[in-house]
């Protein structure tokens, strides 16, 4: 049997003396959809930024196709140019062109030829629908805009595994889904993807698994019907009833 | 009062040479400061304490000291020590380097750490070495943040050149002393070297914000 993508044992991490991960458990397998969901504070972000080691765990083990991002003799960049992040403030560098933002990692890192990079990126760029924005700078972009080029940005690496520490966060309403769109035809393409998100009806949609966390525990897991349709934790019920009840007072003040 | 403008004339050519002087120990103790200056702030910056605390040291004692006890300390010491005899123009760039260095690399440790902690995540997350994230996404916008204090640190470089007439190397400042000395005058030497230090200084602000524009 193949290796899981992402697999993650006993995952253990703290700020000072704060602990905000605890006893992690997980693993993603290939092609899959995991999405992770949870009240702010309950270490979702923490823990996919441990991912690809942009915050490093106290203990545990994090394997990304068997191998551990934990052995001291291996070179952490060269196992995140297998795992694209995407992040809620986009970080597009804002003193190159949208073209250049894309090709520079597989450029000075794959060491791919300007050529190659170039044509990649165009590639990309049409894919997420921006082919005109090639030679624009970032700050010209909205927000939405902004978040596809960061996207593209990612893919250009030709990663294995994509994670998304809230994309849509940051976005205005009628800006969110034309990324979650993008994210959409990624999935059916069989991207691996990792997502931390509060868009519900999305995580109902595209993912395979839903993974509930709070105080940095997961509480529950379970296929989206289970998780949404009927969970089985407390906390996971109150947590989707307090978001139900929310959304629908929003709908009724409209 | 008689304004003697025929000693000025006099000492013209003098005071253009020695301004040819200020102008290049200005430049080269620009560059060797801004290069020993970036050394130094990443080694501040650094996470281990056997870089940090040499190059903290470094900076204390050339912003805690004064530059002219540093330019006697250079000539009569430091380049003897070196080449077994000293020189005045050697000495000069020296010593405002060095002092410059301090002063460049808390620019250079502010304006990098100015930038957001997002930036050079997501250089990481492409699978970015820290001199790639480094070299090609923080130091190029840092910079431009960086222009106007380099223009200042600039600019007092240049006004403290003055003081390496004291060892004899002859710039603007050497030549005005031997003006002032020979005919005992007071306000044309002075004047017209104060005149020469401002056209030197008011160029090279504008030549920075000119260069700031271009790359905003």
């Amino acid at each position: 049997m193949m290796d899981p993508m992402i697999e993650v044992i006993d995952l253990h991490k703290s700020f000072g003396s704060q602990a905000v991960l605890k006893q992690i458990n997980m693993k993603v397998l290939h092609q899959e959809v995991v999405v992770i969901i949870g009240p702010s504070g309950s270490g979702k972000s923490t823990f996919l930024r441990c991912l690809n080691l942009l915050e490093q765990p106290q203990s545990g083990q994090i394997l990304i196709e068997g191998q551990s991002l934990m052995d001291p003799n291996i070179q952490i960049s060269t196992i995140r140019t297998e795992v694209g992040m995407v992040f809620q403030q986009f970080n597009l560098f804002p003193h190159m062109k949208v073209i250049d933002n894309i090709t520079i990692a597989p450029i000075q890192v794959r060491k791919w030829s300007v050529e190659k990079a170039r044509s990649k990126a165009i590639e990309l760029l049409a894919k997420v629908g921006l082919s005109e924005k090639a030679n624009v700078y970032p700050d010209s972009l909205s927000g939405g805009q902004a978040q596809r080029v960061a996207i593209a940005r990612a893919l250009a690496m030709e990663p294995k595994i994509m994670l998304f520490d809230e994309p849509t966060s940051a976005l205005d309403p009628e800006m969110v889904g034309e990324v979650l769109a993008v994210m959409k035809d990624l999935a059916k393409e069989g991207m691996t993807m990792v997502i931390v998100t509060h868009e519900m009806d999305f995580a109902r949609e595209v993912s395979d698994r839903v993974l509930f966390m709070e105080q940095g525990m997961i509480v529950e897991e379970g296929t989206p019907e289970e998780i949404f349709e009927r969970p089985t934790h407390e906390r996971t019920k109150s947590f989707l009833s307090r978001r139900d009840g929310y959304l629908s007072l929003r709908k009724y003040k409209e | 009062m008689d304004f003697r403008m025929d000693i000025i004339i006099d000492y013209i050519p003098l005071i253009l040479k020695g301004a040819m002087l200020t102008i290049g120990i200005s430049i080269l103790s620009i560059i060797l400061g801004s290069i020993f200056g970036l050394v130094i702030g990443f080694g501040k910056m650094s996470s281990r304490m056997i870089l940090r605390w040499p190059m903290s040291a470094y900076i204390n004692f050339f912003r805690g000291t004064p530059l002219y006890v540093q330019i006697l300390m250079v000539h009569f010491g430091l380049i003897p020590m070196v080449i077994g005899r000293t020189d005045p123009i050697a000495a000069a760039i020296i010593a405002l380097s060095l002092n410059s260095a301090a002063y460049t690399a808390e620019i250079f440790r502010a304006g990098i750490q100015s930038m957001s902690a997002g930036q050079i995540e997501a250089a990481y997350s492409l699978g970015m070495s820290h001199r790639q994230a480094m070299q090609f996404i923080i130091l190029p916008q840092a910079i431009k943040r960086m222009i106007p204090a380099f223009g200042n640190e600039f600019i007092v470089l240049v006004k403290d050149s003055s003081l390496v007439a004291i060892i004899a190397a002859p710039e603007i400042m050497y030549w005005s002393n031997g003006m002032s000395g020979q005919y005992s005058r007071i306000w044309e030497p002075y004047l017209f070297a104060s005149l020469i230090y401002f056209i030197l200084t008011y160029s090279l602000s504008k030549l920075l914000s000119v260069l700031e524009r271009k790359l905003a």
